[in-house]
């Protein structure tokens, strides 16, 4: 888990007053995050670049009127989410919305794969194939479970930031994190099952 | 204490794996989990399913993404500073 708050003390002061050395800071400090979590909501390295523009574009333009109730980061991301859903919401048609009718009310999907591949060696969960499933299964995700999902397992943001982010009380992010999460899990037991048995083939 | 079932686990599994269920809590879903094997795989391969993904992502941004993006703000003159 990547802790964003690790970064270097960014002045919000000096941020609002213009100083361009400081915004040039900022950048660095959250481009990798922001950008990383377009690519894997986008799954196109063209489409995370414009996010990543677009977002510290925004920030620039509103630094002025950014009041400080969230931290820096959060902002950031919830910037960063924005864009990349209205990016989403145009290209709607190519993306596979399975699943998307799934409600927080709903009753949690029961487990379906009951494989324990836990036992395959590291470098296969973490080959260069197994990553792309890995990303491939987020894909897979409705949109508002993907998106919780990212923030809190990938980026490490806590459920209380995810929810500021997202504008979700924190009951609805533990909801759709528990969501993805079996969702996930199940989609991934399939594959490393698979592999599991051309193992012990 | 009643026994807990495996549909009522589920609800709790997302705390479980990160460790903030309550202590009573968590007991009763170890509890459950000796005597359930497809409970006890699920939530193995939940944890594993959440740290493969801890475990997997990029720690740098592409030069070339980074260089854009200054340009894109005007910021060409930090280029260099990182």
């Amino acid at each position: 888990m990547v802790d964003i708050d690790t970064g270097p003390e960014i002045s919000l002061e000096a941020l609002q007053a213009g100083d361009r050395a400081e915004f040039a800071r900022l950048v660095d400090a959250y481009s990798i995050q922001i950008y990383r979590l377009a690519l894997k909501m986008l799954g196109d390295e063209q489409d995370a670049e414009d996010v990543l523009q677009n977002t510290f574009m925004k920030a620039l333009q509103s630094l002025g009127s950014f009041e400080g109730r969230s931290s820096l980061s959060t902002w950031l991301y919830r910037i960063a989410v924005n864009e990349a859903l209205m990016l989403l919401r145009r290209q709607k048609p190519t993306i596979p919305v399975a699943m998307d009718y799934e409600d927080d009310d709903d009753e949690l999907q029961h487990p379906t794969q009951f494989t324990d591949w836990c036992c395959l060696p590291e470098e296969e969960l973490l080959s260069a194939e197994s990553k792309g499933h890995l990303d491939k299964a987020i894909r897979r995700l409705p949109e508002k479970l993907r998106v919780v999902f990212l923030l809190r397992d990938i980026e490490g943001l806590s459920i209380r930031e995810t929810g500021e982010a997202l504008g979700l009380t924190e009951t609805a992010v533990k909801t759709r994190l528990l969501r993805a999460r079996l969702n996930l899990r199940e989609q991934l037991s399939m594959y490393y099952g698979e592999r599991l048995k051309e193992e012990q083939a | 204490m009643e026994e807990k079932n495996c549909k009522s686990l589920l609800g709790s599994l997302s705390d479980y794996v990160d460790g903030t269920a309550q202590e009573e809590l968590c007991r009763e879903i170890e509890r459950h989990l000796a005597g359930c094997e497809d409970c006890r795989i699920v939530v193995d391969t939940l944890k594993k399913t959440v740290y493969l993904y801890h475990s997997s992502i990029e720690a740098d941004l592409p030069v070339a993404v980074r260089e854009r993006l200054f340009k894109r703000l005007n910021l060409d003159e930090f280029l260099k500073t990182n």
